[in-house]
């Protein structure tokens, strides 16, 4: 794809590196051992089918979750090293896209964008107001600036919150599920975004994602998350050409296979005979 | 056996519960100092919380006042000492009624409100969304809606009380033609600073509680539908509960 021929060469060191990452929650294994590396200015994609642990990899590298067991570092730090004060520091230089936006519901647009920058700048009312349009301008959505979330469509909101999450100029940005819900033209403008605001930010990108031919298009990077581990990792295409059954199955969205179409069940004759 | 287990589970699980509040509120305060230099934020909630309580607190106020004037006659009546319906009655409302009827109708129309909306922000990770972008939830949302519930009830005791009072010489001088010298006079006489203290205390008192409880079901609300709908109605129910119990220990402090 040509926007991805244009992202510019990635500088040696890694935005993010875990290791051996292990998280359970009420004795139920969700990860079970997650090694990934994220290079600096790339965008990079994990997929993986529902359920499989994408969200909380994502709360696990942001600080919102206690990994059970391993390592996550965050622009060379250690998150369990890091004090809140340490943690909400390291945020500032983070954005993050939510599934719905998260967008607060008592603001309007323009002062959920303005949020970040009243809580941790004190910059004039009149560069301030500079600011917030020009990143509201970056997503489209300059004209919106007095509506309410309510007003917004899913899209709308998606790109808000875009806008608020780069705000701060965060060097990594984090977007949980940005194409859940969304129209073609939607998907296709907050895609277009999503390479867009990495290449001209120059910012590391993790996009997690179910979308395979959306995330394929605009990803550097791909890692396939399944039964709590990465079990394939490397450039879109790689992936695509892998002859592993699991990952065949999940880039081709092949109802059954080694993932099974079925939850597990006990045998369906024990099953309808235990009436009550 | 089985029901000495039982009960040892559930003291255990009050104990916890009654920890978890204490180590809540304890965060609430410390946070108290960073949400002062937004005096703004605390004045929204006040708006929120109080005059938006007003309406219901001042009808509350007026009919209580009207009921005690009715009844506080026929009682004083048949000690033919009916005068003293004006001293009755504010003292009933400034010391009792005032901060308690106050305190469950804040409850329920204020606490509510604020259970459900910060149970609402958890469900649509928008306190998340504020975690991630390095602003503390309880500083931002907490602690304004804490301080705003602590300033508003006191403000809304006092101004049921007036009106009650209006109410019960509505009935008692007005309709049933208590002399109006005496029913103001024998007040005026009677009730003391003391008094006055003793209902803006319980009403600081209750208003705090009522917040803190509002503001934790709320916080720790299962995202979902139905979590919010359960802190909401766990906020009245504990808060009504509580206010009633504190109440008969502080009036037996006070006495």
């Amino acid at each position: 794809m040509t926007q991805q021929a244009a992202a510019p060469e990635a500088p040696a060191g890694l935005a993010v590196r875990v290791r051996d990452l292990h998280y359970a929650v009420n004795g139920r294994t969700i990860l079970a051992g997650v090694d990934l590396d994220v290079r600096r200015r790339s965008v990079t994609a994990i997929m993986g089918p529902s359920g499989t642990g994408k969200t909380t990899l994502l709360r696990l590298l942001t600080g919102q979750l206690r990994p059970t067991r391993g390592q996550v570092e965050v622009d060379g730090q250690d998150l369990s090293r890091l004090s809140r004060t340490g943690l909400f520091a390291l945020r500032r230089r983070m954005g993050m896209l939510f599934q719905q936006g998260a967008l607060l519901t008592d603001l309007d647009v323009y002062e959920n964008v303005a949020f970040p920058l009243r809580e941790h700048t004190r910059l004039p009312e009149r560069l301030l107001r500079h600011v917030v349009l020009t990143k509201l301008q970056a997503v489209g959505l300059r004209g919106a600036w007095r509506l309410t979330p309510a007003e917004l469509s899913g899209g709308m909101a998606r790109r808000v919150a875009l806008a608020r999450a780069i705000v701060m100029d965060p060097r990594l940005l984090i977007y949980d599920e940005p194409f859940v819900g969304l129209d073609p033209v939607s998907l296709g403008v907050v895609l277009r975004l999503i390479r867009r605001l990495n290449d001209a930010l120059g910012l590391t990108s993790i996009v997690v994602s179910h979308d395979v031919r959306e995330i394929t298009a605009v990803a550097d990077h791909c890692c396939l998350l399944s039964g709590g581990r990465i079990i394939a990792a490397g450039p879109p295409r790689a992936l695509q050409a892998s002859d592993s059954a699991e990952v065949r199955q999940f880039v081709r969205g092949e109802p059954d296979g080694p993932v099974p179409f079925h939850y597990p069940a006990p045998d369906y004759a024990v099953q309808a005979a235990a009436v009550r | 056996m089985r029901l000495a287990t039982d009960l040892f589970a559930s003291a255990q699980a009050t104990v916890r519960a009654v920890g978890a509040y204490a180590l809540f509120a304890l965060r609430v305060l410390a946070a108290v100092p960073g949400a002062l230099p937004r005096p703004g934020l605390v004045i929204a909630q006040v708006y929120n919380t109080g005059a938006l309580s007003l309406v219901i607190i001042m009808l509350s106020g007026l009919f209580v006042g009207m009921v005690l004037g009715l009844q506080g006659f026929d009682l004083l009546q048949r000690f033919g000492s009916e005068e003293s319906l004006g001293t009755a009655a504010a003292l009933s409302l400034l010391k009792e009624l005032g901060p308690v009827v106050t305190a469950l109708l804040f409850a329920g129309r204020a606490g509510t409100a604020l259970a459900a909306e910060i149970g609402l922000m958890r469900a649509t990770d928008q306190l998340a969304a504020m975690e991630m972008m390095a602003v503390d939830p309880l500083r931002r949302v907490i602690v304004p809606r804490f301080l705003g519930g602590l300033i508003a009830m006191p403000l809304l005791a006092a101004i049921f009380s007036l009106i009650g009072i209006f109410g019960a010489q509505l009935i008692g001088v007005q309709l049933m033609g208590v002399d109006p010298g005496h029913f103001w006079s024998q007040m005026r006489a009677a009730v003391e600073v003391g008094d006055v203290m003793e209902g803006a205390i319980k009403s600081a008192v209750f208003g705090a509680l009522c917040s803190l409880i509002a503001v934790h079901e709320g916080y720790h609300a299962l995202p979902t539908a139905e979590g919010v709908g359960r802190a909401t109605t766990r906020s009245v129910v504990i808060s009504s509960v509580i206010v009633l119990l504190v109440d008969y220990l502080l009036t037996a402090v006070m006495l």
